[in-house]
């Protein structure tokens, strides 16, 4: 069981995230917090002419929430917003290949609902 | 000590390795039996019934109630029936305040659960009063700033008895003589403590204890405000409606007196009833000799996990039955759902403490909190647990 959430991949993307890091002049950002843990996710992006030209995320989480945020800045770039606008968090979560309960889930909705927010 | 055979839980789990009666306490049969036997044998409402079912839900109720009295040296008319903690604390910050004119401030400590804090918010702000906080120093309260923060200005002080996320054992009776000096009503806070330290509220002359039933073996949803006589025949009702009125015209009422008059409507009375037999239970042990027990435990725990490297243990030096780590940079929430699969109970994240997280420089922590269901070999299953977590992220 340990082995299905922490599969090497994920722990690989905790020890070295994509993206992580700090946009100096932003187009848009949006710091959310999950209230439960206190982790806290913030997102950056550049946008031009409708499209997700960079994006990085930065702050504190665990294995979850830090592989998410990896792979939905990764998966964003060179995305318009009404794709970004489309995306299913049910399929994101998917993504990450590991069953999570109910409370791991909201580890890895965290990052998606602070892009939302950014591009609200 | 080999209670765990007393609660049904670990018959149907057996290998659980249950390290979170901090949130809620497992139950023991006889007061799982004892809510079976209200709804099975003698259910009806309390008060007022003229046949045998509902005499008999009366006498199982307020029979709860002299219990509890008992358990913490009151008289039955200072113990009411709350749904718990919050609701006790809520209760008491929205009215207290009507009783001061002159005095202006709130005391609090940087260790309070949110429940501690939130509803004083509130209440200041509707009352025009100041929040002020005793300081953390070490993992224990800065007794120093807190003989200069209590004053004749202080109004009300309320605080806990046992940190929910430090373990800290705050030392009540200090603060209690500080607030009396200058005549500041005192809360107590005993959510945590209750099930685990002998609480005398006469030697201790506080104003006010809350605590919940479910952290002490009994059900969820049922709650105490102990509060001395003197106060509760001044403090204004909670809330108004059936069972707490003398007479009701059209135009006005009257209330009972303490504490029927904090208690109106239906209450809880299955919960009641599982917290007299709670109290029944604990007494059967007797509270001295599982406070013996925990601190054995405790003392075990601490020194397992200090051979663990990289692990930060947030110790104080007076020590209850809850201990907060966290392990090198590893997140709380990946440290508790590594042990959860391996059928280990924790609890994970800031424990409704965000102002103490945030002044201890962390997001949240992992805590264990000890029962007496639990043993050696808990402890055990624990410290290989944290080992495998370090092997995950090796």
């Amino acid at each position: 069981m340990t082995q299905q959430v922490y599969r090497e991949q994920l722990l690989e993307l905790w020890k070295h995230p994509l993206n992580k890091g700090v946009i100096e002049n932003p187009s848009c950002e949006y710091k959310e917090m999950n209230s439960f843990c206190g982790d806290e996710i913030t997102i950056q992006l550049i946008i031009k002419n409708n499209i997700v030209k960079d994006a990085k995320f930065n702050g504190i989480g665990c294995v979850i929430s830090i592989a998410m945020a990896s792979l939905l800045t990764e998966e964003i770039k060179g995305k318009s917003l009404e794709e970004i606008k489309e995306i299913n968090p049910e399929k994101i979560i998917k993504s990450l290949g590991v069953e999570l309960n109910p409370i791991r889930a909201k580890c890895a909705m965290i990052s998606l609902t602070a892009l939302q927010k950014a591009i609200k | 000590m080999t209670y765990k055979k007393d609660f049904p839980i670990f018959q149907k789990n057996k290998n659980l390795v249950y390290l979170d009666s901090a949130a809620t306490s497992q139950k023991p049969k006889q007061v799982i039996d004892s809510m079976n036997q209200f709804y099975n044998d003698f259910n009806a409402n309390i008060n007022r019934g003229l046949y045998d079912l509902s005499i008999q839900s009366t006498e199982g109720y307020e029979s709860a109630r002299e219990k509890v009295a008992q358990f913490i040296g009151a008289s039955r008319d200072e113990i009411i029936f709350t749904s718990g903690t919050t609701d006790s604390l809520n209760k008491l910050a929205r009215t207290l305040p009507k009783l001061f004119h002159t005095k202006s401030e709130i005391v609090l400590t940087e260790m309070e659960h949110h429940s501690n804090i939130v509803p004083w918010q509130e209440t200041s702000k509707e009352n025009k009063m100041k929040l002020k906080f005793i300081p953390l120093k070490n993992m224990e309260l800065d007794y120093e700033i807190a003989e200069k923060i209590i004053n004749d200005k202080t109004a009300i002080v309320s605080l806990t008895h046992l940190s929910n996320s430090l373990g800290t054992i705050n030392n009540i009776e200090k603060i209690i003589e500080l607030a009396k000096k200058y005549g500041a009503i005192v809360i107590i806070d005993a959510a945590q403590s209750i099930a685990h330290k002998k609480i005398d509220v006469k030697k201790l002359n506080c104003d006010f204890i809350v605590f919940s039933g479910h952290k002490m073996f009994a059900s969820t949803g049922i709650g105490i405000i102990y509060g001395k006589k003197q106060i509760l025949e001044k403090l204004p009702a909670f809330q108004f409606g059936g069972d707490m009125i003398k007479e009701v015209s059209l135009e006005e009422s009257s209330y009972e007196l303490p504490p029927k008059k904090f208690e109106a409507g239906t209450p809880n009375i299955s919960g009641a009833i599982s917290l007299g037999n709670a109290v029944e239970y604990i007494n059967k042990i007797g509270i001295n000799k599982i406070e013996k027990y925990e601190n054995e435990l405790t003392v075990y725990t601490i020194k397992e996990l200090k051979k663990i490297p990289e692990i930060i243990i947030y110790e104080s030096k007076n020590q209850g039955p809850i201990i907060s780590f966290n392990l090198d940079n590893i997140h709380h929430h990946d440290v508790a759902s590594i042990l959860a699969y391996e059928n280990i109970a924790i609890r994970a994240g800031h424990h409704c403490c965000m102002p103490l997280m945030k002044k201890l420089e962390v997001q949240g922590t992992c805590r264990i909190s000890i029962s007496i269901y639990n043993n050696k070999e808990d402890i055990d299953k624990l410290i290989q647990g944290i080992k495998k977590v370090k092997e995950v992220f090796k």
